[in-house]
């Protein structure tokens, strides 16, 4: 590695850094889950410790897609616009277990987990999940903010 | 108002036309003919006696597969009517079969069953006459067929976007 | 090609072609910073006045209850569960009932006290999670906080006795899961005092407060007889004047023998939807410091006699049919195989071997009792109610939730009913929100306090 390569690796470990700390979250809230969401995003749990606390309610100024609920196939094509909509980079974590693979609603008005759509980083699975489990989905989503390649 | 005084009241007022009337555990029910059952519910929320001012449920079930009803008329429409002054309620029935799906609307008497009946609609197919919308409200417009029918595949999907499983 | 007026020229109305003004069709939703949960309303302006609105629903439709003809009685409960998530355990004690009415059997006394104890904190919540959204999106984000705050207590509460936050499938048919723990009531007192501090907060922040009587006051309004004609019930029918409870027309459980208030607005506006909430909340509490003097049962007394086992060597000596004398023998308590029930059981769950499952303890410890779980665990066993048909009212936060189970004497129910509360005021919602302004429609939305789960089900 030249001394070019140990730079670029160094500005790299630096945005991570101030990537992971400045998420600004688009919360997708559908259904149950949005009750869990809002307690962690309350004083309670406090989601802003992990320098999440400012949610965007437009996708063209968040970079992390909460997707929060069940998504029926009357939803869908909504949430795949979202998507698009925002810029890159972007992370999508699918909050719940009706996110991550449809949960018991094994029917035919909802979606079998939202990666069949959109590209998933990070599952939290619950039921809804616990405030405790929604911070620890955020901490590796941190995780793979900060390890993952910057693109600038 | 006691239940019975109630299904009373209808059957001296409507007489054949109130094909059975049952009570069973406080519930008390008429099963009302097609054609009177426009009469029925305007007769239920204008006699002063009964005065039910709330159409307070609608829905249908199937009988497709109910022992012993298989054969007989596939649909039930079922309203339940409550009475704010009067405090009591009723619950009346109507038989619709598959062939010909269409019962009168009630939009024209209360303007709540405008979304009762497209439930209704989406989920069973089956048709209100007169009714000034009858859209779908639940399922998309692309979907095809009525879910809650008991012919319909529990996890028969049609989706929008995605793969088709 | 008609003539520009001087407003189109001087004051840019219209579309400046000269055809004069024309509405604009704004799209707000299905996913919107203020519908929390999601809907669509399609609106058409005049200005900023919305002349017609569309509102679209179904987006969450999860097909409960076609999901809840696939599965035996009690499989149903964890779907009610997720109906009103806000205030799910006031849908269960629903649906439980009314499969209890089909049955014909009566809960436990102290079952309906416990029933009607958690049902008003999930009240609670619920008013709360309303109150606090629809304050946040008019700008009071500290109201939301404080809310929060409270109902956080509140949830401790809820998990205590059942073991989960929001989604706690706590009642079965006959009775609960579990009786009230130990030092429930101290801890009731705890968050009550919590909770009654909030409260006296948000009425400082909110009641009376010049920009929050602005945006409410007047607003939103539906009359009367409209409000009747579209069947609204709970909150926004008695801020209309109608003093309308099912809790108080045609009690249930032990609401007969508990003394609250309904209260009524006049105006039927959001703001007095808002007080009524308000009020609620604290007759609610009123109600579970009654009940929680009047149950009967008192403090759970368990008899140690003879040694302690471990609950894993009971299991297994009950497995090799060494049952005799096991029943005498009280188990330690394990998360998992829940013993130590016994004594609590009976007292919670109606003494009808048809309907309950027996405590584990019987089930592993007796012939009997594992016979009875069986018969009603296995497939083609279980609950089966007669044929036949109930309605079962309850109120729910949101006004009258009723469940209309159809039974053919299976042990599935051939059709589940939901009555969902919040159905009806979103039917009327176009009629709330057209000649108001668009940033009305937010506190109107608020107000309705729609809950996806429940209204697209």
């Amino acid at each position: 590695m030249g001394v070019g390569g140990f730079f670029t690796g160094k500005l790299d470990e630096a945005i991570g850094w101030a990537r992971k700390y400045s998420i600004f979250q688009y919360p997708f809230v559908t259904a149950c889950c949005g009750m869990e969401y809002m307690a962690t995003a309350c004083s309670h749990y406090d989601v802003d410790r992990f320098g999440a606390g400012l949610p965007r309610f437009s996708p063209r100024q968040a970079d992390v897609l909460f997707v929060v609920g069940t998504i029926s196939h009357k939803m869908a094509p909504v949430l795949k616009r979202i998507y698009d909509q925002m810029c890159e980079p972007k992370w999508v974590v699918a909050f719940g277990v009706c996110t991550c693979t449809g949960g018991f609603y094994d029917n035919y008005a909802t979606v079998m987990g939202i990666d069949t759509i959109i590209p998933v980083d990070v599952y939290i699975p619950g039921c809804p999940p616990r405030p405790e489990s929604v911070l620890d989905g955020l901490m590796k989503l941190q995780d793979k903010i900060a390890a993952g390649t910057q693109r600038y | 108002m006691d239940g019975q005084v109630i299904l009373a009241r209808l059957t001296a007022a409507f007489g054949g036309r109130i094909l059975e009337t049952h009570d069973y555990r406080g519930d008390h029910s008429a099963m009302v003919d097609r054609s009177a059952v426009l009469d029925v519910l305007e007769f239920c929320r204008d006699d002063p006696a009964l005065r039910f001012d709330v159409l307070m449920d609608l829905t249908a079930v199937d009988y497709l597969k109910y022992p012993g009803r298989e054969f007989g008329p596939r649909f039930e429409v079922v309203y339940h009517l409550y009475s704010l002054p009067c405090n009591h309620r009723v619950r009346l029935q109507v038989r619709v079969e598959e062939d010909e799906a269409h019962v009168p609307s009630a939009v024209g008497l209360w303007p709540i069953a405008n979304w009762f009946e497209r439930e209704v609609w989406d989920m069973f197919g089956i048709r209100f006459d007169g009714h000034p919308d009858l859209r779908r409200l639940l399922m998309y417009e692309e979907f095809e067929g009525h879910p809650l029918r008991k012919d319909y595949p529990v996890n028969k999907r049609q989706p929008l976007i995605g793969p088709r499983i | 090609m008609a003539e520009r007026t001087t407003r189109e020229i001087y004051l840019g109305e219209g579309s400046g072609t000269g055809s004069g003004s024309q509405h604009l069709y704004v799209n707000v939703g299905p996913a919107h910073p203020a519908m929390h949960g999601i809907i669509r309303i399609l609106a058409e302006l005049d200005g900023e006045t919305v002349v017609k609105a569309d509102v679209e629903i179904g987006y969450l439709h999860r097909a409960f209850e076609k999901e809840c003809e696939g599965g035996p009685y009690n499989n149903a409960i964890p779907y009610t569960d997720r109906l009103n998530y806000v205030s799910p355990l006031i849908n269960n004690f629903g649906y439980t009932s009314c499969v209890e009415k089909l049955l014909g059997i009566d809960a436990t006394e102290r079952c309906q006290y416990i029933r009607v104890i958690m049902s008003e904190i999930s009240r609670i919540c619920d008013h709360l999670t309303c109150i606090g959204a629809s304050a946040m999106e008019l700008g009071a984000f500290t109201v939301f906080l404080y809310m929060i705050k409270a109902r956080e207590y509140l949830w401790e509460l809820v998990e205590d006795v059942t073991g989960a936050r929001l989604t706690i499938s706590y009642a079965r048919v006959g009775g609960v899961k579990a009786d009230l723990p130990e030092g429930f009531a101290l801890k009731l007192c705890k968050a009550f005092k919590e909770t009654r501090q909030v409260l006296e907060e948000v009425h400082k922040l909110l009641t009376g407060n010049r920009i929050f009587m602005d945006r409410l006051v007047g607003v939103g309004v539906l009359s009367r007889e409209d409000t009747v004609a579209y069947a609204i019930t709970g909150p926004m029918l008695r801020a209309a004047g109608v003093p309308y409870d099912v809790r108080r027309a045609q009690p249930y459980w032990a609401y007969d023998r508990v003394e609250f208030e309904v209260p009524t607005g006049r105006n039927g506006d959001n703001y007095d939807r808002y007080l009524v909430r308000m009020v609620e909340m604290e007759q609610s509490m009123r109600i579970v410091e009654q009940a929680l003097d009047a149950i009967p049962g008192g403090p759970i007394n368990v008899d140690f006699q003879g040694k302690p086992m471990d609950p894993a060597t009971y299991v297994d000596l009950g497995k090799q049919g060494k049952t005799e004398g096991l029943l005498l023998i009280p188990i330690t308590l394990s998360p998992n195989l829940e013993g130590l029930e016994r004594p609590v059981h009976h007292r919670v769950n109606v003494s009808d071997k048809r309907v309950v499952l027996p405590p584990k303890e019987e089930a592993y410890g007796s012939i009997e009792g594992l016979m009875n779980h069986f018969m009603l665990i296995m497939e083609g066993n279980g609950i089966r109610p007669p044929r036949g048909a109930a309605y079962f009212p309850v109120e729910g936060a949101n006004g009258e939730l009723g469940f209309y189970v159809v039974s053919d004497g299976t042990d599935r129910p051939y059709r589940v009913r939901c009555r969902p509360p919040c159905f009806p005021p979103m039917a009327a919602l176009h009629r709330m929100i057209e000649g108001g302004m668009v940033a009305d429609v937010v506190p109107t939305f608020g107000s309705v306090n729609m809950i996806g789960g429940e209204l697209d089900r």
